[in-house]
């Protein structure tokens, strides 16, 4: 296996029951890319990363990510990457530093790394005012950045992102997207899947989910010329409609 | 190690930060520990008895005097006749009459020997034997002070002897109610609270989301079970010091045994309770489900544990399922400790029970609790 390979799939499959939610997809994805991961709703995006995060068994197929076998080192894994979930699992009830040392102690960082890293973190985000403000309390755009902040606290190799800008503003997206292009040029693999096909022109390279296949796997500019489409949405509809 | 106290602290502060909650698992209980110990009584008082005299006589009045003298009896009432009282009954006026003939005082002296008539409301099965058992003590008590009266100085010879008992009463000298229910009633709040609070809590975490979140990251499911578990331990022996101070200075109820004894017993039931919370939770999806459920397993627990009904009463099979009741024993040890001073080799039966119910529960809680679906 190449270094450079940090998520290797090959035929992986799951079913539920008789209903086939992820049908043999094969996809390779280099370190320090930012590998968009398309698809209409119900495709199967989410049961394909919530495999490759360590969380849901395959029925069948081989994965590798991060160099560990998701079938027998699905807790490796779990030390080498982040996630970050529609959800932006931070808790409500407890106030953004709160949330910082939480996650940070469960992943095992020292006292002092966590306050380095939380430190850094509201000043890197500009939390001050809001750092000791519960979570809850705080807009869907801030709860995202902190939310994405969070899953990188320990330095993971890759990040998963499910839907990260769900439901907020232009701006807060783009600002987001910033963040994103800082982990990746930092050498942070991002894994990410998006319903907005702007997003998807951002990527390095996408691959596009129909009914649990990967039916378009590329650069956006080779995508856009292999469907002879003007941009991402047009690809995207073509193959959406099949 | 260290990401155990990092759970614990964040359950700490969620804990105290819910305002809504705190009430709920502090107050409430102890509330409930007042009221309930008041009134969750079997002792029957203040019967509603009626009479109907037809003889007018001394007799009959020093008789009817037996029972307004008794404290058991304490609301009288003179019915004209038989009909009135009847429909006095019916309307639930009164629940004990009792008839005196006419001719009673006169046959009694000329015969020997005469009948009363008693009727009892026995809807209440249990409330009736009582009360026969009160009203029989009276009239008993009234004959044998009459026996000397009427006897003549010929029946001198043939004078009766009475056998009589003399009870002691054990462990409850003053067979006083609350001394009975406190013990078991503390052990229903600190097995409701711990159970429902561990139960709701993983699976409040599966609503929102961040269970997800947690099962991402390398954390082993041991840490994270007892990281979850242990601020609800604490919470279930902090309600078992202030419900036994309540009991102490509330209720006076004695406590003979050994108080180190009664909280070694208590950390291991606690780790029962919390067992079957979590157990709960890995099957549930939502709160609502595991409430359901936790309530399910409660009701049974606690008709089926000897507090409220004794278990030497029920039938075979049922007192073989209550050896499957945490809560029985719990209430036994709290019993056998506090009022008859019980020491460690008493309780050891239990003690291993409960121990090994322990080890089971968490085992398969554990075990059910899956990080990869």
């Amino acid at each position: 296996m190449s270094d450079n390979k940090v998520i290797q799939v090959e035929g992986l499959t799951k079913m539920f029951g008789d209903f086939t939610a992820v049908n043999a997809i094969t996809f390779e994805v280099e370190k320090g890319e930012i590998f968009g991961f398309l698809g209409a709703n119900g495709a199967g995006k989410t049961t394909a990363m919530k495999m490759l995060i360590g969380i849901s068994n395959p029925t069948s197929g081989k994965a590798k990510v991060a160099g560990f076998d998701v079938f027998t080192e699905a807790e490796n894994i779990k030390r080498n990457i982040g996630y970050m979930s529609q959800k932006f699992a931070l808790y409500d009830d407890l106030t953004v530093k709160e949330n910082i040392t939480f996650f940070g102690g469960i992943y095992g960082l020292s006292r002092k790394k966590i306050k380095e890293k939380s430190d850094a973190l509201i000043k890197e985000l500009g939390l001050d005012e809001i750092a000791n403000q519960l979570v809850g309390s705080l807009p869907l755009g801030w709860k995202q950045k902190i939310s994405f902040s969070v899953s990188l606290l320990h330095d993971p190799k890759i990040v998963f992102l499910d839907e990260p800008t769900g439901g907020v503003d232009p701006i807060t997206r783009r600002q987001f997207w910033e963040l994103i292009y800082k982990a990746a040029h930092l050498g942070t693999t991002v894994f990410v899947t998006t319903h907005y096909m702007d997003e998807a022109e951002y990527c390095d390279r996408v691959s596009i989910m129909v009914n649990g296949k990967i039916e378009a796997l590329g650069t956006p500019k080779k995508l856009k010329e292999q469907f002879n489409a003007a941009n991402m949405n047009d690809v995207f509809l073509k193959l959406a409609r099949g | 190690m260290k990401t155990i106290i990092y759970i614990i602290q964040k359950e700490f502060k969620q804990i105290f930060r819910n305002k809504g909650m705190l009430p709920i698992i502090f107050v409430l209980p102890l509330l409930q520990l007042v009221i309930l110990s008041n009134a969750a009584t079997f002792e029957v008082k203040n019967i509603k008895f009626g009479y109907v005299d037809m003889d007018h006589t001394t007799t009959s009045r020093a008789l009817i005097e037996k029972f307004n003298a008794s404290t058991y009896f304490n609301v009288l009432t003179d019915f004209s006749s038989e009909r009135l009282a009847s429909s006095a009954m019916l309307k639930g006026e009164v629940d004990v009459l009792l008839e005196i003939p006419n001719y009673f005082e006169r046959d009694l002296y000329k015969e020997k020997y005469n009948r009363l008539g008693v009727t009892i409301n026995a809807i209440d099965g249990a409330a009736a034997g009582v009360e026969n058992v009160y009203v029989t003590q009276i009239i008993q008590r009234f004959n044998s002070n009459l026996k000397v009266d009427l006897l003549k100085p010929s029946d001198k010879q043939v004078q009766p002897t009475r056998i009589e008992t003399i009870p002691l009463f054990w462990y409850n000298q003053t067979l006083n109610y609350k001394t009975f229910m406190v013990p078991g009633i503390l052990v229903l709040l600190v097995t409701m609270i711990t159970l429902f609070l561990s139960g709701m809590n993983i699976v409040r975490e599966k609503e929102i989301g961040t269970l997800e979140q947690i099962n991402v990251t390398p954390i082993k499911k041991s840490q994270f079970i007892i990281g979850k578990l242990f601020p609800f331990w604490v919470i279930g022996m902090g309600l078992l010091t202030i419900g036994l101070i309540i009991a102490k200075l509330i209720f006076n109820v004695p406590m003979l045994g050994s108080l180190p004894l009664m909280y070694f017993y208590t950390s291991i039931y606690i780790l029962v309770v919390l067992g079957i919370g979590l157990f709960i939770s890995n099957f549930t999806d939502t709160q609502q489900q595991a409430m359901f459920i936790a309530w399910f397993f409660t009701v049974i627990f606690i008709l089926m544990s000897g507090l409220f009904t004794p278990i030497e009463s029920m039938p075979k099979w049922a007192q073989i399922l209550t050896e499957f009741n945490p809560i029985k024993y719990f209430v036994e040890v709290m019993r056998m400790v506090m009022l008859k001073g019980s020491g460690f080799m008493d309780i050891l039966p239990q003690l291993l029970k409960t121990l090994l119910y322990a080890i089971i529960m968490n085992g398969l809680a554990v075990w059910s609790y899956k990080k990869t679906t």
